[in-house]
């Protein structure tokens, strides 16, 4: 960590959004994680793609559970709305967030600690709700904060920093999501923002529930040669299956890629995703096909990284729940609490 | 896009695709120029690190830095051109440069005793006489420099004290006596053989004298004059500029009636136009032939003179002088404007009427020329076109051996910190002369020293937090004195706590990140933390490219490119020089140091350095 906070000057042709702002009115406060951990790479893209879409800071909700992984929403966004929640529970405040202001651009940021060992439970059931939000898993294959310990995403028979070796077979989130129901599942890797910050950009405007697993060192506790988390070892074992570009309403598709080999995704806000696969057996609108994809690659020892499935139609929480599309917040008191006279029919239907 | 980058050199890949070369960061050019201030300076005094012998407190230090490099920092903390302050980096990363030159002057307003730094000059000397001409800063500077190394010096000038242009030129409301005689004293205590009160008159009795080797550091004497109708008719109201200044400095005029008008635009202009609104004028107005942007005057010059109520007008030259049987009436003027003609400004008639200006005065400050009578042409002295002497740049000899020339002498008129920078580079030639060694192939080269500042996980040896505030104003004396008595000082100068502020805006640019190819594990940390976005870790390319590729665009092709050798990844990194903040959150953010902040020291051969 440093303790000198970032200056606020900034390089004189840093680019101007369409809303007046720079990348650096994204910022957080100073991150307080280690030198060189992946997680502030993560929240760098994540100001990126932010301020590259040009949504107003205050349109946000950033929430997290516990971890090193879970502070960094400090560390992003410092004039958004955010709630730091308790370890593994950020999903249940995602949702009620959702649920109570649907307006607002939901970002959940979660450890592997904090998604598949404690949280879980609560990971498989915001899946299969569908809430509308990007979850961001930070995952390292340890617990960082509690300093290093195995998380149950770390491969079996990889070790620890002393050398001690995982006796459990790895919780995979990318698998799980593709199992229940998730509408847009990602994994990449926070050393490549190049890939990472269009996925960002495309998961925010994803309608529904989109997940980005990224493999995020700990340069700490697990970037060593044991470890199947380090910088060299996601370096040489990962394969980019599909390359994205997201590219807002109205603007110009300049990206060429080889023809044949490239498929434009309607969002259904008008966007565009313009996808390339780099491997052509590869479908990421079969959830089965993808499913088998990324378990045949990974019993390789290989990563599988890129835009691994989406469904840009598939309706969220509130289309499943057919809510007002008014957020609650902006109702008025009449209309949130109608009385007695409302109340009645409804109890009535149910005896 | 022109590339000044000496590391542009292109090499073939293993592709066949040219990319840049890896920088040596261990060319002493490199990082000197990093520090653009001191790359700017001509002298290269270590500006930051003076600054931070400031902002401790360290004046006398701070000011023995300053006189090592530049040998008058009293007098250059409130005179100097100050090349180094559009250069400083803080005009690209914010606005306003650090105050560079009036910090010299807190440094030297601070300082305790300086005898005991000074350079010791040994009483048995090397058996080498050398004549100095003239006693303005250019030979001051050579005298200090062969001193300590035994030389006997002698010194020749016409006036009767030391100083040159620094005594007959500036006025005392920008350059108090006391300050100047301080700093000559000093240089003259130290042993020189003064010979003042002597006009030289013929190079060849100075050589028939048998000295070992001769430096001629007479100056441009000669005011430029202006031949349009009624210049002799009017003749006793017209003066050239320089030689008045120099009678109101050495006394001879202490008054100025009527309406004067000073005609030109540089600093004898700005110094004529105080002066005389000093010395009871009337009325004074400064009348240039060109637009104001362009004038010769630095814009804190005009900026003083506007601000004590003296009007500037623009784009009018000169017609004619009228006068009636020799009074002087006023002076017509034409009307021209700017055009752009194939990239060059050329002023033509605006289609307005000349415009008539009464004046009972004219003082006239149009440029000063190199003037040396004195010196007969067949002593292998070769001269130009222009009367100025023909020198070889680095080692200012001429083309008879023996004699060097510096100072407003060598190349026309110039300035101070010129002087100097020319006078460590002859007295060098001199020393190789005198001891028979060869003046370029024997010249001692440049050197740089890079020292690591770290001193704990998060600790540095400088003050590495960025400090936004503005540049500060430097003090002044109330208007009512100042402009009623020419020997008052007009700038009071910062005090120690405004110094020590201002002294914190420096950016310490000779602070430098410093690269380890091999320790790095390209986990982006420096890229991320990084304020301006420096840093970059791309593909190599040519640099034309490259510049267009990083992180902000590196358009500024002045500055230079720190391309690593490749990476793991078959990346480079590249920083862009440009604006960084020298901040080392870069360093402080790498996991594995292979980012380090290290102090650069670079080492210009001079002699005599204390
Ligand atoms: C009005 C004015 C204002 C200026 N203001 C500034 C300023 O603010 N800052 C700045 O940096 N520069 C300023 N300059 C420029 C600066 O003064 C000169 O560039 C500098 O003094 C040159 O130094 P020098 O040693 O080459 O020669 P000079 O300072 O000109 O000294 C030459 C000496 O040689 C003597 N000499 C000449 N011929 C003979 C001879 N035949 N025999 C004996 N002695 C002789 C002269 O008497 C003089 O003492 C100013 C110049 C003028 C005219
Ligand atoms: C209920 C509860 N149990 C245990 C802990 C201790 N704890 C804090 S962080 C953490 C693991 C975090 O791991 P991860 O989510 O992977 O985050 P990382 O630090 O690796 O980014 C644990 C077990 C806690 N804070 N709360
Ligand atoms: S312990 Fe690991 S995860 Fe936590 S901040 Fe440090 S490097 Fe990052
Ligand atoms: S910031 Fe300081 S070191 Fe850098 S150029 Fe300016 S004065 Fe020189
Ligand atoms: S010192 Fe490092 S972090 Fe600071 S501006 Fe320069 S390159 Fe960027
Ligand atoms: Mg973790």
């Amino acid at each position: 960590m440093t303790f000198v906070a970032k200056p606020r000057v900034h390089h004189p042709l840093l680019p101007i959004n369409d809303i007046g702002l720079t990348r650096r009115d994204y910022e957080g406060s100073v991150s307080t994680l280690c030198a060189g951990c992946g997680h502030d790479s993560v929240s760098a893209a994540v100001i990126a793609a932010c301020a590259e879409l040009s949504i107003p800071p205050h349109r946000f909700a950033k929430v997290s559970g516990i971890g090193c992984s879970s502070k960094t929403p400090s560390y992003f966004l410092d004039k958004s709305h955010g709630f730091n929640s308790v370890h593994g529970r950020m999903p249940s405040v995602a949702t009620g967030a959702n649920l109570a202001n649907r307006s607002l651009y939901c970002i959940g940021v979660s450890g592997d600690g904090d998604s598949a060992s404690i949280g879980l439970g609560q990971f498989a059931h915001i899946v299969r709700r569908r809430i509308n939000m990007l979850y961001l898993v930070d995952n390292n294959g340890t617990y960082g904060l509690t300093k290093g310990q195995f998380s149950a995403t770390n491969d079996k028979g990889s070790t620890s920093k002393r050398g001690v070796p995982n006796l459990y077979e790895p919780i995979d989130l990318v698998t799980l999501a593709l199992q229940l129901g998730a509408s847009f599942v990602a994994r990449s890797f926070s050393g490549d923002k190049r890939q990472l910050v269009p996925l960002i950009k495309a998961g925010i405007k994803h309608h529904g529930f989109a997940l980005i697993d990224v493999i995020s060192p700990c340069v700490a506790f697990n970037n060593h040669s044991g470890s199947t988390k380090s910088y060299d070892y996601v370096r040489h074992h990962s394969e980019s299956v599909t390359k994205i570009d997201y590219v807002e309403s109205g603007q110009e598709i300049t990206a060429d890629y080889e023809p044949g080999t490239t498929e434009d995704v309607e969002m259904p806000d008008g966007s565009t995703l313009r996808l390339s696969k780099v491997d052509a057996n590869f479908d990421p609108h079969d959830r089965i096909k993808a499913l088998q994809y990324v378990q045949r690659r990974q019993s390789e020892g290989e990563v599988v990284t890129g835009l691994l499935y989406v469904d840009p139609e598939s309706p969220d929480c509130h289309d499943i729940l057919e809510t007002i599309d008014t957020p609650l917040n902006e109702l008025d008191f009449a209309d949130l609490c109608p009385g007695n006279a409302a109340l009645a029919p409804i109890n009535q239907s149910f005896r | 896009m022109e590339l000044k980058n000496p590391s542009a050199i292109e090499r073939e890949s293993r592709a066949g695709r040219y990319v840049m070369k890896p920088t040596n960061v261990f060319d002493p050019a490199y990082f000197h120029k990093v520090v653009d201030c001191q790359w700017a300076c001509p002298a290269h005094t270590p500006v930051p690190e003076y600054i931070r012998l400031i902002t401790q407190e360290r004046y006398t230090e701070a000011y023995m830095l300053n006189w090592d490099s530049n040998v008058f920092p009293g007098v250059l903390g409130r005179t100097c051109d100050r090349p180094c302050e559009p250069a400083c980096r803080r005009v690209r990363t914010e606005e306003k440069p650090v105050a560079i030159c009036r910090l010299k002057r807190v440094a030297a307003d601070n300082k305790g005793d300086i005898s005991a730094y000074l350079p010791h000059v040994p009483t048995v000397k090397n058996g080498k006489k050398i004549a100095l001409l003239g006693a303005g800063p250019a030979s001051l500077a050579v005298a200090r420099d062969l001193l300590p190394l035994g030389y006997e010096v002698h010194m020749f000038d016409k006036d009767t004290k030391g100083g040159g242009m620094m005594r007959s030129q500036i006025p005392a409301f920008r350059l108090p006596q006391t300050v100047l005689e301080e700093e000559v004293d000093v240089i003259l205590n130290m042993g020189v053989a003064t010979h003042f009160g002597h006009e030289v008159t013929s190079m060849k009795t100075m050589l028939d004298m048998g000295f070992d080797a001769y430096f001629i550091g007479t100056g441009a004497p000669r005011g430029r004059e202006l031949d349009i109708p009624g210049r002799q008719e009017a003749d006793a109201h017209i003066s050239i500029g320089i030689d008045w200044l120099s009678s109101v400095a050495f006394g001879h005029t202490d008054s100025i009636k009527g309406k004067v008008i000073v005609m030109g635009g540089g600093n004898t202009a700005m110094d004529c136009c105080r002066t005389s609104r000093r010395l009871g004028a009337e009325s004074v107005t400064v009348v240039v032939r060109s637009g104001f942007d362009v004038m010769k005057a630095s814009d804190w010059e005009k900026e003083d003179a506007m601000s004590e109520g003296i009007p500037i007008i623009n784009n009018r030259p000169p017609k004619e002088f009228v006068h009636e049987n020799g009074k002087l009436k006023g002076v017509w003027f034409e009307c021209v404007t700017q055009v752009e003609e194939n990239g060059r400004v050329k002023y033509v008639p605006s289609g307005e009427p000349d415009v008539f200006m009464e004046a009972d005065h004219i003082l006239m400050a149009i440029g000063q020329e190199n003037h040396c009578p004195w010196i007969e042409r067949d002593l292998g002295i070769d001269f130009d076109k222009w009367d100025c002497p023909v020198l070889d740049e680095l080692t200012l000899q001429s083309t008879n051996p023996k004699i060097f020339f510096g100072g407003d002498s060598a190349f026309g008129p110039e300035n101070i910190i010129w002087a100097s920078a020319h006078a460590h580079q002859a007295a060098i030639s001199i020393h190789l002369f005198c001891q028979g060694q060869d003046l370029k192939s024997d010249r001692p080269p440049e050197g740089v020293n890079l020292i690591s500042q770290k001193m704990g996980v998060h600790e540095w040896s400088y003050d590495s937090a960025h400090d936004p505030a503005h540049r500060f104003l430097v003090p002044q004396a109330d208007k009512a004195i100042t402009l009623s008595n020419i020997k008052v000082e007009v700038e009071l100068g910062f005090d120690r706590q405004l110094g020590a502020a201002e002294a914190q805006r420096c950016l310490n640019c000779d602070v430098q990140t410093v690269f380890t190819e091999k320790l790095c594990i390209e986990c982006d940390a420096c890229v991320d933390i990084c304020p301006m976005d420096c840093i970059s870790f791309v593909e190599n390319a040519q640099e034309e490219d490259l510049r267009l590729h990083l992180m902000a665009p590196a358009t500024n092709a002045e500055q230079d490119l720190y391309v690593s050798q490749d990476l793991p990844t078959g990346r480079v990194m590249v920083k862009d020089e440009d604006v960084c903040l020298h901040c080392g959150l870069c360093a402080e953010r790498c996991p594995t140091n292979a980012w380090d902040m290290q102090k650069s020291v670079f080492h210009l051969p001079q002699l005599g350095s204390y």
